[in-house]
């Protein structure tokens, strides 16, 4: 019986890539003779059998991680030649996330393509094997293989709606650019090869550990961590993710900006702790992290609070999110790793309600621009107040589970500087979101004046994602909705932060993956997490980046009736912004000189000797 | 293995961006990224070859002992070019599409997204 039961543990791993994949397969193949209501329940049936498989996992993976040699190609004595999954309570954590959101964006889909064809679930489904893929790993060279099957679907989701002109530009870019991170990657992982001749992540961190990094393992690393960082649209790799979100199906964008782009950051933290923790230097690595997380974050949290086109506020918000998961990866340390990690699964549930809402907004009036739908969602007070509350948890309203990954990683800086650039993005991201909610549902404020800059992208030209409009918002967008939501409620309860501090030890106990991996030994217990918890000082400040983000989006919503020297000096600070949109210029040759430009400056930023502990006051 | 297989790799991967950062037509746009990926294809067969090795193929005839070339990057570099294949294929498609709806195929008459 236990032998069984650990059988079915090891198997797991390998059924959440497998089943995706033969139920987009069987799909494609039956499309032809099934009506369109059997081939969207299929698909949600699988993916329902996924999340069942990956929550399982998620259990298993409390006590130990789940080792799983492809054809037990086990290594003998330390030496293999197989390729492993190496399940963890993170990487299972993430799997079950994909799947979640997945059966969320199916839900609100149902039967919401105006065209009747299985592509769209058949990608989805191709889309949800890759990033499961990515997540449960061991293999360097394979999450290179995952990562651009995730990257050649999501390409073609973004691109789904192909006869506007938007999306398909959109699709374009994105392709460019992480087809040519990843390239990047790929030549970093062919030097670590070279270095050691391993692929496996455990392979290449025994063959690594006891040298100090030199220069090829550097530049190794820095192009690994590029390609990551691509994908989790980093400044100044970040220019792909909102042409990618303005135009891809409402739908796919809860995957886009909930668990794909925040797999980056994930790729990243497991390179590091898996093979070169014991080998890079931390406050290089540490410097990196903090210099890109700041950057990120404000970057933005500033382009989000200067967009009217309401999915790519959306998108910059996520930006300057994943900005934070950096910082709190940056303090290299289990606390604020764990902060991340409930970070990220709270925004997953918090910002997908949040597309999911303006999805509607869509599908009724065919347009996503804010300053057009000025007090036209008045008549649905109810979808009004949800997405008060989603911006509301955005901004990090205790007691949702944004707010918990917040304060958890805020501690973990100890740094004040720190935690200031946490509220302030959290208030700034949370206000642009609130004020266009404020104006769309409650028509809150004077009719904002209309003013044409060819700098920014309106959304007026939005092609409508169903025809006809439907009279009332059908009952599967609204339960996918509060689903959302109540992912965002379920990652604040204390318990699942005390899982995810256990996790955060798991994961970056280097010697025991190493152990567990290549010896087969036991996983030892994990220490009691410190600090994985609600404390008064990380609710309060969850509390004031709420409260100052209601402020900020009045502010601005009555900014015409404020004095006229306020008014003047707000005005004085608008080429600065001009400047930065035009940055964004939708010119591919401009996002790929900047992904060189970035590529350079975060090895430099790596190499670079001496320590970053006086910034973070955290001892690598 | 000398060391111009290495400044090879390194060209053309370079050669591939700034193709990309120069383009004026997208169908350019997406060969230049299967320049850099050629870089990667170089980069991984010069790692392992060896001088005098053969091909990774023992047949009858064949001791066992005999010096080949390393198989696992060969592999690698044949995951690479299946995803060549796909990614150029589908940028291809998807240009063809820029150049029905925006009329144009040159980048810097493309306006949609800004900001």
């Amino acid at each position: 019986m236990a032998t069984g039961f650990a059988a079915f543990g090891t198997a797991l791993p390998a059924l959440g890539i497998a089943v995706p994949l033969v139920g987009a397969c069987l799909l494609l193949a039956l499309d032809q003779v099934l009506p369109r209501v059997a081939v969207d329940a299929l698909a949600a049936v699988v993916v329902l059998g996924v999340a069942v498989l990956m929550g399982a996992l998620v259990a298993i993976t409390a006590s130990g991680r789940v080792v799983s040699w492809a054809g037990g190609w086990r290594p003998a004595g330390g030496v293999s030649v197989g390729i492993v999954l190496v399940a963890d309570p993170f990487g299972a954590g993430l799997a079950f996330l994909v799947a979640l959101l997945t059966l969320a964006a199916l839900l609100y889909g149902w039967q919401y393509f105006s065209h009747a064809e299985a592509h769209l679930p058949v990608l989805l489904l191709l889309f949800v094997a890759g990033m499961t893929g990515f997540a449960l790993t061991g293999d360097l060279f394979d999450m290179f293989v995952f990562f651009e099957l995730m990257g050649a679907v999501a390409y073609a989701l973004t691109g789904y709606k192909i006869e506007e002109p938007e999306s398909v530009q959109g699709a374009f870019n994105f392709g460019v650019i992480n087809s040519l991170g990843a390239y990047l990657c790929l030549a970093g992982i062919g030097l670590l090869y070279a270095r050691t001749g391993q692929l496996g992540l455990a392979q290449l961190g025994a063959a690594l550990s006891g040298h100090p990094a030199d220069l090829l393992v550097l530049v190794a690393f820095t192009l690994v961590a590029t390609g990551w960082l691509v994908k989790a649209a980093a400044v100044p790799f970040h220019f792909w993710l909102a042409d990618a979100h303005a135009v891809a199906p409402t739908p796919v964008c809860v995957l886009f900006s909930g668990v794909m782009a925040p797999l980056g950051v994930y790729g990243v933290a497991r390179v590091y702790w898996a093979t070169l923790s014991g080998t890079v230097s931390a406050a290089g690595v540490q410097r990196a992290l903090l210099v890109l997380g700041v950057l990120t974050a404000t970057v933005g949290a500033l382009m989000c609070a200067t967009q009217r086109h309401l999915k790519r506020l959306l998108a910059y918000s996520t930006i300057a999110h994943i900005g934070l998961f950096l910082l709190g990866v940056a303090a290299l340390e289990p606390a604020g790793l764990a902060g991340s990690a409930l970070y990220l699964a709270g925004h997953a549930g918090i910002k997908g309600a949040l597309f999911l809402l303006v999805g509607v907004l869509l599908s009724r009036y065919g347009c996503v621009d804010e300053i057009t739908l000025y007090g036209r969602g008045r008549g649905s007070r109810a979808l009004g107040w949800l997405y008060v509350v989603a911006a509301l948890a955005l901004a990090g309203l205790p007691p949702f589970g944004v707010a918990l990954g917040k304060a958890i990683s805020e501690e973990s800086l100890a740094a004040t500087w720190l935690a200031v650039v946490f509220t302030a993005v959290s208030a700034v991201t949370g206000a642009a979101t609130l004020r266009a909610g404020l104006r769309v549902f409650f028509a809150v404020g004077p009719p904002p004046p209309e003013h044409h800059d060819e700098d920014v992208t309106t959304g007026e030209r939005e092609e409508r994602e169903v025809e006809p409009a439907p009279a009332r918002t059908p009952p599967t967008m609204l339960v996918a909705i509060l689903l959302l939501l109540a992912l965002g409620l379920v990652t604040g309860l204390p318990a699942v932060g005390s899982a995810a501090g256990r996790a955060a030890e798991r994961f970056t106990d280097r010697a025991g993956y190493l152990d567990q991996v290549l010896h087969g030994a036991a996983a030892p217990a994990v220490p009691t997490p410190h600090g994985a918890a609600w404390t008064a000082l990380g609710a309060g400040l969850g509390v004031l980046s709420a409260a100052l983000a209601v402020g900020l989006a009045l502010l601005v919503l009555y900014a015409p009736r404020l004095p006229r020297t306020l008014r003047v000096a707000g005005a004085r600070t608008a080429p600065a912004t001009h400047a930065l949109h035009r940055l964004h210029s939708g010119h591919i040759g401009d996002y790929a000189a900047w992904l060189l430009v970035g590529a350079v400056a975060l090895g430099v930023l790596l190499a670079l000797p001496g320590s970053a502990a006086g910034a973070t006051g955290v001892t690598p | 293995m000398s060391l111009y297989a290495y400044l090879v790799a390194g060209w053309l991967l370079l050669a591939g961006f700034f193709g990309v950062v120069r383009s004026r037509d997208l169908v350019h746009t997406a060969v230049c990224v299967s320049v850099a990926q050629s870089g990667t294809y170089v980069l991984l067969l010069g790692i392992g070859f060896q001088r005098g090795a053969g091909a990774p193929v023992f047949a009858p005839g064949i001791p066992t002992t005999s010096p080949v070339v390393d198989p696992v990057v060969q592999a690698m570099a044949l995951t690479d070019i299946v995803v060549s294949a796909t990614v150029t294929a589908l940028l291809l498609a998807i240009a063809v599409q820029i150049a029905k709806r925006h009329g144009t195929v040159d980048p810097d008459e493309l306006h949609a997204l800004r900001g």
